[in-house]
């Protein structure tokens, strides 16, 4: 695109707030050519699969959950689907049952804390959710109120959201009394009230006019809107096994990040909300459906910034979809099941679920009850280089603005992604050996 | 809404996961009043606007990198009182697992060729860098155990730790001992205030509050390995977040 300007600006936000992690983003505009646009990741590295290596496979899935606190449910879940894929274990009905509506309660808490907490303030003229609490209290406590019923749902199913204590490879080690689901039902339907308010609220509120059209990927499942376990669909065509990750998440170091990039066919895609919202829309419950129309989502949506609304609909999804899991858990009566046993201590496996911000994969190789290799490709990593391509060209499309409208509306924007940096700086291996 | 007696307070992170700060987060649900009671000028996390001028400072995170200890001496001269929040900054927690290996090898590992494009040192936990005033542990922090640390700080105390082990805790919750089930635990080990969490959902304590003071850690290894985890199996499970701890213990020889 031809910039006729001939201005010079240099934007350099340095660690970006409200989002997880610490990330910079650097503009430099010189003579009205775009010289440098990046979202620098200068979060400390992790090393999460160097740590991985040498650990007895149990401990896999609570080590994991530790890459992230907002999304540790989903890490600890995939964790455990990639070593009972490597060891061949089959987990009962219930698991799965439990595991779901425990992703369901995650999703909720994450999208909450993001739709709420780190987005609302911009839309909303505040400068955070402190102020934001003095100047709409209410707005706030239906936060916390909405929040606190997907904590205690996590609570209930496996001990605690960040970290969940009690899942484990083949199963549960403990199980929620009908009593407690009888009681998060009871929350979760009043909790429909809140969820209205919240689609009435951000009805009224204007997101950034702006649109790129890029490849949408997620995991996709016929018959329902897809958070465990999939294949890997594309919005350009073709689906993959999610064993066949790699060919889809190409990942590469950039010297700027010390988290690396990943690109499918082209140079770069979306994963999260409105990627599973555009691939899965015929899944959504109805409910979800019609939120999505009163916001003015539609499945043909290229406006990065409508993310935020995808959660939102999300949040709509989960909330019915945990109803629908609580009330069938209830009708067939919680089982003391004890975890199914691997049936061989070696093996290599593949885990995939959707994480609150896009596909997650674990991939372990494990011999004689001991992980050899590991390999994690995090939602955030798989969304860098898609946030890049939008920053490029939305300073393109706004280079002659003033510098401090291009820097909120670029903070806004990687805002939208719901970035979460400590996740995506876990860090790759390179050499992976199969 | 503001008076001279609110502490103003800040929160920085460092190498981990944030889940301690989300905790934080999370505290708002049950006690909304804490936003009446401090003034919180610094928390990147959760609000962009940005004061230097805090008396308390809360640090979740390990030190991992050279470059982290410019920020901290910073903070340290900032702040009356320094608060490790967590295992990460408490203990150096998971990130030390990846010292038992060396930087070198892990760098490679993970980042190829580019092995020597970033700043790394060995995980450390923030104690190591600044003097710290006082610790919450756990991984993450527990939503009460922080409540109450933020009330004795306001009445000028330092937050009150238990320092007996997780077993206490779990005995007066007429719990039966993981042990009879064929299961381990770290609870005799490991500092208490969690309620025992772990134990009471059926799953072994995994260490993340630290050893308490003077553990007897021959003994311990002894019940585990009559419980029939092999010598591997028990360092694994000891240096999940206690590895710092425990190479500490063994370089002066205390340790076993």
């Amino acid at each position: 695109m031809a910039i006729e300007s001939k201005e010079t600006k240099r934007i350099d936000v340095h660690h970006i707030t409200r989002v997880e992690g610490h990330g910079n983003i650097v503009v430099d505009v010189q003579e009205g050519v775009l010289k440098q646009c990046d979202l620098q990741i200068v979060e400390a590295p992790r090393f999460f699969e160097a740590m991985l290596r040498g650990q007895p496979y149990e401990q896999a899935s609570p080590l994991s959950s530790r890459i992230c606190g907002i999304c540790a449910v989903t890490h600890a879940t995939t964790s455990l689907r990639a070593t009972e894929k490597a060891l061949g274990v089959e987990p009962s009905e219930q698991t799965t049952l439990l595991r779901k509506l425990n992703l369901h309660g995650e999703m909720l808490d994450s999208h909450i804390l993001h739709i709420y907490m780190l987005v609302a303030p911009d839309l909303l003229g505040a400068g955070s959710v402190i102020p934001l609490a003095r100047k709409s209290p209410e707005v706030v406590m239906r936060a916390l109120r909405m929040k606190k019923v997907a904590g205690d749902l996590c609570a209930v199913i496996c001990g605690r959201h960040t970290h969940p204590i009690a899942m484990a490879v083949g199963g549960f080690n403990h199980f929620p009394t009908s009593e407690e689901l009888s009681k998060l039902l009871e929350r979760l339907e009043a909790m429909r009230t809140d969820l209205d308010a919240t689609v009435d609220l951000f009805q009224n509120l204007q997101m950034p006019d702006f649109e790129r059209e890029t490849e949408y990927i997620a995991l996709s499942k016929e018959d329902e809107y897809s958070f465990l376990d999939g294949v890997i669909t594309s919005s350009d065509g073709g689906s993959w096994p999610v064993e066949q990750y790699r060919q889809v998440a190409n990942e590469h170091m950039v010297v700027h990040s010390t988290a690396k990039h990943t690109r499918h066919q082209r140079p770069s895609y979306m994963v999260g909300a409105l990627a599973r919202f555009k691939l899965n829309y015929e899944q959504l419950q109805p409910k979800a459906r019609i939120a999505a129309e009163t916001l003015g989502l539609d499945p043909l949506s290229t406006n990065p910034y409508m993310n935020t609304i995808a959660q939102l609909v999300e949040t709509v999804h989960c909330t019915e979809e945990a109803i629908l899991i609580v009330t069938q858990l209830l009708e067939r009566g919680i089982k003391q099941e004890e975890p199914v046993s691997p049936v061989r201590s070696s093996g290599e496996g593949v885990g995939a679920c959707e994480a609150p911000r896009g596909t997650l994969y674990h991939h372990y190789v494990i011999d004689d009850g001991l992980i050899t290799d590991a390999n994690c490709i995090i939602p955030t990593a798989q969304n860098l280089a898609n946030i890049e391509a939008d920053m490029r060209a939305l300073v393109s499309q706004r280079i002659h603005c003033p510098p401090d409208e291009i820097t909120f509306a670029l903070e806004m924007l990687v805002r939208a992604y719901d970035p979460c940096i400590s996740c995506s700086t876990h860090i790759l291996n390179v050499r992976f050996v199969l | 809404m503001t008076s001279l007696s609110k502490p103003k307070i800040a929160f920085f992170d460092f190498a981990g996961c944030e889940g301690c700060q989300l905790t934080v987060i999370d505290a708002l649900q049950t006690d909304i009043d804490l936003l009446n009671v401090v003034e919180i000028v610094q928390f990147r996390e959760a609000m962009s606007e940005k004061g230097d001028d805090y008396t308390i400072a809360f640090i979740e995170g390990s030190y991992t990198r050279f470059s982290d200890k410019e920020r901290l001496i910073a903070i340290r001269d900032q702040a009356e009182i320094v608060i490790a929040l967590g295992a990460c900054a408490h203990l150096s927690g998971i990130n030390a697992i990846r010292n038992l290996q060396s930087t070198a090898e892990v760098r490679r590992y993970v980042y190829g060729d580019h092995a020597e494009h970033f700043d790394v040192s060995l995980a450390k936990p923030i104690s190591a860098v600044i003097h710290v005033d006082a610790f919450i542990p756990g991984c993450p922090i527990d939503r009460q155990e922080f409540v109450r640390a933020v009330k004795a700080l306001l009445q000028g105390n330092l937050p009150d730790i238990p320092d007996y082990p997780v077993c206490v805790e779990c005995k007066l919750k007429e719990n039966s001992c993981l042990f009879w089930y064929g299961k381990t635990c770290q609870g005799p080990i490991t500092r208490a205030g969690c309620g025992a969490l772990c134990p009471s959902l059926g799953t072994g304590c995994v260490g993340c509050r630290g050893l308490i003071p003077s553990p007897n850690i021959s003994s311990f290894k002894q019940l585990m390995s009559e419980h029939g985890t092999s010598e591997a199996g028990i360092e694994a499970k000891l240096k999940l977040f206690m590895t710092h701890e425990i190479l500490k213990s063994e370089a002066s020889g205390d340790g076993n």
